[in-house]
């Protein structure tokens, strides 16, 4: 109860649903696309081992599916909910406008002062349902590598039936590399991304449970 | 796989789901989980499917498997060429690559090799090498792509492998091409795919009679496939409306795995 009364008094008593930062679809598609992240994350290192583009192997450990075999299976049965559910993600956020008001504009002296002020940690959160520069850039970027790792790995999967598409990465060889990168690039706004939401349980606790 | 005792769940717990990915397979045993499963088709997907207590990641895994199998099927174009390239991109020197070492591959005598075709075909007598380098032979230069990853551009001469079905008055309308071995190895196609103008009966390499690491006396080379459902030291081959399944298939590998 105290917790409440001291959120109530925090927002100026506003209405419950003026108080969303994340409405429903938001949370569900987020969770959603936890799951289906880390498994195409954890059976994509496992297939990754087996035939290495560098000259390093992901530790078994920390690889999903036990064998290529079974990280091949969960890697193209979880494409589906990963491409379905980002699919509902992003026709949602544009239908709504979600896009256009958190995501937009970008002026990049801002990005590099928000920048600046994250690195010395002296970025506020105080008002979570408006991104800073920083974050915009981020979340921008990241859905960008969204959408590369999921068309750069179509094409290796299709480089006969899709073959133009696969020509567009550069080739089959190359594509792998640009399905690597670009989950290189989601790995690393995860860690960024986690350790935020660490250090500012509020915002993790938003997007739970929408406030 | 048994069943009995099957408890019916719609959809998925997404706990056991994750709980499962961490043990799943590492144990040989649990690798034949697909071993006498569903046959391609009659398994319906994720709406009723019944999901076992203990098995339930496999399951749903295998059930998922055989739906990508019927999408690649749909997206999979009965005209629609494999890229082709310049004799100066193939690879040197091409890779073996087999669950053997190259010493060990199969040595299979030339001079008293037939062919056994059998199934849903109207000749089935079996087919020397010599009437077999007598078919219309044609090259390409394509890309395989092994299910690891990697790839490598080869030189492969044959015969069109639709055309030796008409021969012996094949069943085309059947689902599926079995493929037999010398050392044992197997694999089965779809029927698009053996129609398919770049699918190959294969008894040249690189311009050279078929190695024997390369797969001697014939090998079946499948552009619009992934490595291993290109079989090596094809000895014999059937045509068939039951689920033919095969080595590396029967594990748990997707069998369509088309390109």
């Amino acid at each position: 109860m105290a917790k409440s009364a001291a959120v109530t008094l925090r927002s100026d008593a506003k209405q419950p649903e003026d108080r969303i930062v994340h409405p429903f679809w938001v949370r569900v598609t987020h969770w959603i696309n936890v799951v289906a992240m880390m498994i195409m994350i954890g059976s994509g290192w496992r297939i990754y081992n087996a035939a290495p583009i560098f000259n390093f192997e992901f530790p078994r450990s920390i690889t999903v599916g036990g064998w290529l075999a079974g990280a091949l299976m969960w890697h193209f049965a979880a494409m589906w909910l990963l491409v379905i559910n980002g699919l509902i993600y992003v026709t949602l956020s544009i239908i709504t406008g979600r896009f256009q008001k958190k995501l937009f504009p970008i002026w990049p002296s801002e990005v590099m002062k928000d920048i600046k002020a994250a690195l010395t940690l002296r970025l506020s959160h105080d008002d979570l349902s408006v991104y800073n520069a920083a974050q915009r850039v981020l979340y921008l970027g990241v859905i960008f590598a969204g959408v590369v790792v999921v068309f750069s790995g179509v094409s290796i999967w299709k480089p006969s039936q899709l073959q133009e598409l696969t020509a567009l990465f550069g080739g089959y060889d190359f594509a792998r590399v640009v399905h690597f990168f670009a989950m290189s690039a989601i790995v690393g706004f995860l860690i960024v991304h986690v350790l935020l939401a660490i250090l500012i349980p509020r915002s993790l606790r938003a997007m739970i449970r929408g406030f | 796989m048994s069943r009995n005792n099957k408890k019916l769940i719609s959809g998925i717990d997404t706990k056991l789901f994750i709980k499962d990915a961490t043990k799943l397979l590492p144990d040989p045993a649990r690798r034949a989980f697909l071993r006498g499963g569903a046959s391609l088709g009659t398994v319906a997907f994720l709406a009723g499917c019944d999901i076992t207590d203990g098995t339930t990641a496999e399951n749903a895994l295998s059930v998922m498997s055989r739906f990508n199998d019927r999408v690649q099927a749909i997206i999979f174009g009965l005209n629609r060429l494999a890229p082709t390239y310049p004799e100066s991109a193939i690879t040197k020197p091409f890779p073996f690559n087999a669950d053997y070492n190259e010493d060990q591959a199969p040595i299979v005598d030339g001079a008293s090799y037939r062919l056994k075709v059998g199934g849903l075909v109207a000749e089935k007598k079996p087919w020397a090498l010599s009437e077999l380098y007598g078919l219309p032979q044609e090259s390409q230069v394509t890309r395989h792509i092994c299910v690891e990853g990697w790839s490598a551009i080869g030189k492969w001469s044959g015969a069109r492998l639709s055309d030796f079905l008409q021969r012996i008055g094949a069943d085309t309308t059947a689902k599926y091409i079995k493929f037999i071995c010398a050392e044992g190895y197997s694999t089965s196609i779809d029927m698009p795919t053996a129609l398919h103008p770049q699918t190959q009966m294969t008894f040249k390499f690189a311009d050279q009679t078929l190695p024997r690491s390369y797969g001697y006396p014939m090998k079946v080379r499948i552009p619009t496939k992934l490595g291993f459902k290109n079989p090596k030291h094809v000895t014999e081959m059937y045509v068939t409306n039951d689920y033919p399944g095969g080595y590396w298939e029967d594990q748990g590998y997707n069998w369509f795995s088309g390109l």
